[in-house]
């Protein structure tokens, strides 16, 4: 119990906010945040926890997004269980995407172009193909009834983005606390040592694609429900991918509240962009772009790393792998 | 549908446009077999040759071919600055930093164009861009033409600088191995970013060889990359031989499902392609184990 405590603490801490502030903007903001946070604590499992650096959750995103969208609009199937129908569609694509490249023995950078790939033909199929409205997305009708995942305030949105990034932050530190957790950390380090050892590291990196790619997809349903609107370059536009990581690495790279710090703090800056340039777009991205080569160059474990320098302790999962080790 | 009055057309325009392919794929071949990373943005750094390209026309005046002459030192310092004061120190030597540097510079190249250039499509127009000549039954455009025989020409250039020039031998030392060329005294960190800087040439003249006939906008350059990553899998990666080949049949390939299939189906193709490529044969036709 004693390991979920501070994610207890810091999930009652911010259930308190729209308490304190009814500003749409404020709220809009946090919701936004959390939705990436989740997204990116989806790819953290696989690529921190894991070091299988996907470049295409898009694809995750976007079919639970889809199916979500797809189930109400045309099928007539309540929301709460287009939600549960959204997530087990994502989580079936990773398990597909991973089957297939992880059979073939795809590592490091040809991993990272098949997963890129994956999200881009999806992409195009998803920008002709007549279930999804082509070119034209798709619209989820205006219901404001709970029963219909969808409400009047923001403050529901935010609890349930909150509850979904909570139900993550805790799956991370089962995983982390479970031998499925230290197999996945030993094919991070070294995949053919964790094999000589007798790791099953198909099963184990297939096992956490799955999770991670049921978390990302998690965040797609919930984009679909807070916007009502999907078409094929916000479902499975490269946006999304790069968010998804960028997230993690700015926080601390497998850590467990990595994802969390570094959405908030991309989501800062790119507000604080927005000031500078207005209306123009491009400057945002551009700003994250350099804030990745510079946290990957000048600070590998982010804004973890460096909140455990100022207090001078050395977080748990980075240990992890010498304590095996040791 | 078979005569040959449609077929020797297709199969000739394939190659010219399967020779630029080319010609982009040799970039990224040639950085992946010396220092085995693959070059995420290699495809931004296209896209900014072709804006570079299309102002120099609309501004100075400079033919695109004539641009040519003077972008490709200036892209080959570019790419050589970019491997040896950003990529090569941010990455600390690890294959995982490198595929994110990459991906965070193409990030940031791509959207520094839209946020200067806007989303806006823009061609220029050339007297000769129309012109045709004819060859057997076919006639096929002049900028394509001339594209073929740069890449011809180019390619030459390239395996004659690494077959018989100093640094030619270098490069090929450093890809075989690393360790035991920095031990005879190369220095490999410049050695990496020559390559780096080749490679961006390479997209250079790829750049002004795509302008007289295609437009440009600030992601003008993924669809190509895409094409590229396609024929350095198919011709494994690091080979320089298995680029030209490949990027010749994916030329043909393109153009003769273009025919069959429809445009937007010919795209889809080129994925599938290259997905089941990678996880059939991920060393490629040519390519040693990866």
């Amino acid at each position: 119990m004693k390991a979920y405590l501070p994610i207890l603490l810091v999930v009652a801490l911010l259930a308190v906010v729209p308490f304190v502030t009814t500003s749409n903007v404020v709220l809009n903001f946090l919701v936004t945040t959390l939705m990436i946070a989740l997204a990116g604590q989806g790819w953290n499992l696989l690529g921190g926890y894991g070091g299988q650096y996907s470049f295409g959750h898009a694809a995750f995103f976007g079919t639970a997004a889809y199916a979500t969208a797809i189930l109400q609009t045309r099928y007539g199937i309540n929301a709460w269980f287009g939600l549960i129908v959204g997530i087990a569609a994502g989580a079936s694509v990773g398990a597909a995407i991973g089957v297939l490249s992880f059979r073939s023995g795809l590592r490091g950078s040809y991993f990272s172009l098949v997963t890129l790939a994956f999200a881009e033909a999806l992409r195009i199929v998803a920008s002709v193909a007549p279930i999804t409205g082509a070119g034209v997305g798709t619209l989820i009708k205006l219901d404001l009834r709970p029963e219909a995942l969808q409400f009047q305030g923001r403050a529901p949105f935010y609890w349930i983005a909150l509850a979904l990034v909570g139900l993550s932050l805790m799956i991370v530190r089962a995983i982390e606390n479970s031998r499925f957790g230290a197999y996945l950390a030993a094919v991070r380090e070294n995949e053919d040592a964790a094999s000589a050892l007798g790791v099953d590291c198909f099963t184990v990196k297939l096992g956490a694609m799955t999770i991670s790619a049921a978390i990302t997809a998690a965040a797609g349903c919930f984009y679909a429900q807070y916007f009502l609107f999907i078409d094929a370059p916000i479902a499975y536009g490269p946006w999304i991918s790069i968010d998804a990581l960028l997230a993690p690495i700015v926080g601390g790279v497998g850590t467990l509240f990595g994802s969390l710090l570094g959405a908030l703090f991309i989501k800062m800056l790119g507000e604080a962009t927005k000031l500078v340039s207005g209306d123009a777009p491009g400057l945002d991205l551009v700003i994250y772009g350099l804030l990745l080569i510079v946290v990957v160059g000048s600070a590998p474990r982010g804004i973890v790393g460096f909140l455990d320098a100022i207090i001078g302790r050395r977080s748990s999962i980075v240990a992890l792998p010498e304590r095996d080790n040791g | 549908m078979l005569s040959p009055v449609i077929l020797v057309p297709a199969v000739l325009n394939g190659l010219m446009n399967g020779a630029v392919y080319a010609l982009i794929a040799l970039g990224l071949t040639l950085i992946y077999g010396v220092l085995h990373i693959i070059n995420f943005a290699h495809g931004t750094l296209l896209t900014a040759a072709m804006f570079a390209a299309f102002f120099a026309y609309v501004l100075l005046g400079i033919d695109p071919y004539l641009a040519a002459v003077l972008l490709t030192p200036a892209f080959f310092g570019f790419g050589y600055v970019l491997q040896r004061f950003v990529i090569g120190p941010a990455a600390h030597g690890e294959d995982r930093n490198y595929l994110l540097v990459t991906l965070g510079l193409a990030v940031v190249i791509e959207n520094a164009l839209l946020y200067f250039f806007r989303a806006d499509t823009r061609t220029i127009n050339l007297s000769y861009a129309f012109d045709t000549i004819q060859i057997g039954p076919a006639f096929v455009a002049v900028p394509r033409v001339v594209a073929l025989g740069t890449v011809v020409a180019i390619a030459t250039m390239l395996w004659m600088l690494m077959q018989w020039t100093d640094t030619g031998k270098a490069i090929r030392a450093v890809a075989k191995d690393k360790l035991g060329a920095e031990l005879c005294g190369i220095d490999v960190a410049h050695i990496y970013a020559v390559t780096f800087g080749l490679g961006t040439a390479c997209v250079a003249v790829a750049a002004c060889l795509l302008i007289p006939t295609y437009y440009v906008n600030p992601t003008a350059g993924n669809a190509f990359v895409l094409i590229a990553f396609t024929i350095v899998v198919l011709g494994g990666m690091g080979s320089v031989a298995g680029a030209l080949v490949g990027g010749l049949f994916v030329g043909v390939v393109e153009s003769l499902s273009g025919i069959f299939l429809g445009e937007s189906l010919g795209q889809i193709g080129i994925f599938i392609m290259f997905i089941a490529m990678l996880l059939v044969r991920p060393s490629g036709l040519f390519g040693a184990r990866a």
